[in-house]
């Protein structure tokens, strides 16, 4: 039996990936710093037809595109003369699992099955565990998910616990850790004893997977109402939502359509911490993510990440907690549909994104998500006070996540507010350089770090220049 | 003597994954001083009193050994207390909306 301290599990990573996902990531690899991007998408993952097939097999996308005829109403009160885009809603929560994430799953469980596997494992606290679930029972497949559920007091995430228990109704045996990025080693530990597959949220099948929801956003759009949205908005955690949704939406030919990533602003709690993981009332779709993924994906459970939410980002905003609960409730109230608060952090950012925006123009959220005891507004709240967060309305401006969590006293109190994308670029480029060591930059080099932050290989080259001791030699 | 619980239960185990010491050197300081601990559901093997150290099968037949500490475990997570915070939000909107003007 192989050894299983720390240490030691890590050490065997490499190996017990590769044999979990069945990728020879090197394969793609260039050098220390290039890999071949679209060569990977295209040759690991599955063209959008057999994609739109293998999901139709299990009743995955297709789901509605609804307009917000209140939520627009209210944007074009508060918005100058003239604007006010209308908004639109992609009602991900009617998939089979009550989330976007069943398209994410849907690719991995086929592939696991046609490859053989017998079960699929997932490391996710999030809705992810439960789209893998429903869709490895679909498929007749065993599923594992390890979550990260309580502090060191036993006191569990009420969001969470949700998950767990909705991936234990799908017959999955879930394994629930305390707070730490040791979860990781849990998780290798699992695929090592099983053999099972690794469902992992960034292989270039959970990506491909999310392809087809933009595609259907354009179409839908282009069918209902003749034209592109101006504007798709992307809760964005780890990427893999925005990036997969933008490539859809390439693949659609939408070339008008911006990307706007969203994330809730939990600037200054600590992810790993055992103190500050209950006083955040966001699990998923928060900066905490959003960030350290968007500086650097490749920090994911699989070498070569698939979800580059940088390439893809047009603008990366924040909101604060207080404005996507009350966004939620003004969905249910306004729209006449109940669904979960973290999936609406873009609805929040749209809201006031929809008010710089012109009156024919449209501006679509991509996502909803299931709702239920644990993950909805009125349980996170509450758990928020019971540990020390004051709840209160007032100017969502002075939110301090971990302190105080403040409910909009009016809707123009929600923001859209801009996150550096020159700094989150180089961020990523001072890591990528970094992690390559390489100090002499050619054509082949800055042509990728182009794409990777998706500016001209121009505007790459000048950042590179002015920030780092690197030589170019185009 | 404490009741044991039968053979076949439903019943969750606990296990301590990492000791503090063991823990990955990234973790920040508050939690490096406390374990990775794990709690995993299944069918109870043998007959047993709490925190006794068990064998259990999970739903899908795998065995895990842990420390036992719960049968039939309960989801205890809930909706709680109206928050008054949310109260108003759908009535000010609505007013919101029949209100003259802005559109």
């Amino acid at each position: 039996m192989a050894a299983k301290t720390y240490q030691e599990v890590m050490e065997r990573r490499n190996q017990i990936m590769k044999e979990a996902v069945g990728i020879d990531y090197d394969r793609f690899r260039r050098n220390e710093l290039v890999f071949d991007y679209e060569k990977m998408m295209a040759e690991v993952g599955y063209q959008l037809d057999e994609i739109r097939e293998i999901q139709g097999q299990t009743g995955v996308g297709k789901t509605p595109l609804l307009e917000l005829e209140n939520l627009t109403a209210i944007a074009r009160k508060l918005a100058p003369a003239g604007k006010g885009a209308r908004i639109f809603i992609k009602d991900e929560a009617s998939n089979p699992s009550g989330s976007f994430k069943a398209r994410r799953a849907s690719v991995s469980v086929y592939h696991a099955k046609k490859q053989g596997y017998s079960g699929v494992v997932a490391a996710t606290s999030g809705n992810y565990g439960a789209a893998v679930a429903s869709q490895a029972v679909m498929r007749g497949l065993d599923t594992i998910i390890v979550q990260e559920v309580y502090d060191s007091q036993g006191k569990g995430q009420p969001e969470i616990l949700e998950k767990g228990r909705k991936c234990e109704a799908y017959g999955a045996e879930v394994l629930q850790l305390t707070v730490g990025p040791e979860l990781f080693y849990t998780f290798l530990k699992v695929l090592e004893d099983t053999g099972f597959f690794n469902a992992s949220l960034y292989t270039p099948f959970g990506i491909a997977g999310v392809e087809t929801l933009g595609f259907e956003i354009i179409s839908q759009l282009r069918k209902d109402e003749g034209q592109d949205p101006a504007v798709v908005v992307c809760t964005n955690a780890g990427g893999g939502n925005l990036t997969g949704t933008a490539r859809g939406i390439n693949k659609a030919g939408a070339k008008e359509t911006a990307v706007v990533g969203a994330s809730v602003d939990l600037s200054g709690l600590h992810m790993a911490s055992d103190r500050d993981f209950n006083r955040k009332s966001f699990t998923t779709g928060h900066t905490g993510f959003g960030i350290p993924f968007a500086t650097w994906p490749d920090r994911a459970d699989v070498p070569l990440n698939a979800a580059r939410a940088l390439r893809y980002m047009d603008r990366y905003v924040t909101v604060k907690q207080g404005e996507v609960f009350y966004i939620t409730e003004a969905l249910a109230q306004l729209e006449g549909m109940e669904r979960g608060p973290a999936g609406n952090t873009s609805l929040a950012a749209a809201v006031a994104l929809a008010q710089e925006m012109d009156r024919d123009e449209i501006i679509v959220v991509q996502e909803t998500e299931y709702t239920g005891a644990g993950k909805h507004p009125i349980p996170q709240l509450n758990f928020a006070r019971e540990n020390g967060v004051e709840i209160r309305r007032g100017d969502p401006e002075d939110e301090v996540p971990g302190e105080n969590i403040i409910i909009p006293e009016e809707p123009g109190q929600i923001k859209a507010r801009d996150l550096d994308l020159k700094r989150i670029r180089l961020s990523y480029l001072n890591k990528a350089l970094e992690n390559s060591g390489l100090k002499e930059l050619g054509r082949e080099e800055v042509k990728f770090l182009s794409a990777e932050i998706n500016l001209s290989v121009e505007k790459t080259r000048e950042l590179l220049e002015e920030n780092f001791e690197v030589e170019i030699r185009l | 003597m404490a009741e044991k619980i039968p053979a076949g239960s439903w019943v969750q185990i606990h296990d301590i994954e990492l000791a503090a010491e063991e823990r990955a050197p990234q973790v920040p300081e508050d939690t490096g001083r406390v374990p990775l601990e794990k709690w995993i559901k299944g069918f109870l093997q043998e007959a047993a009193e709490l925190d006794e150290e068990v064998e259990i099968e999970t739903v899908i037949g795998n065995r895990y050994r842990g420390r036992l500490v719960d049968a039939d475990p309960s989801y205890d997570h809930s909706f709680g207390k109206a928050v008054p915070e949310l109260l108003q939000v759908g009535r000010e909107l609505k007013e919101m909306l029949r209100e003259e003007g802005g559109e």
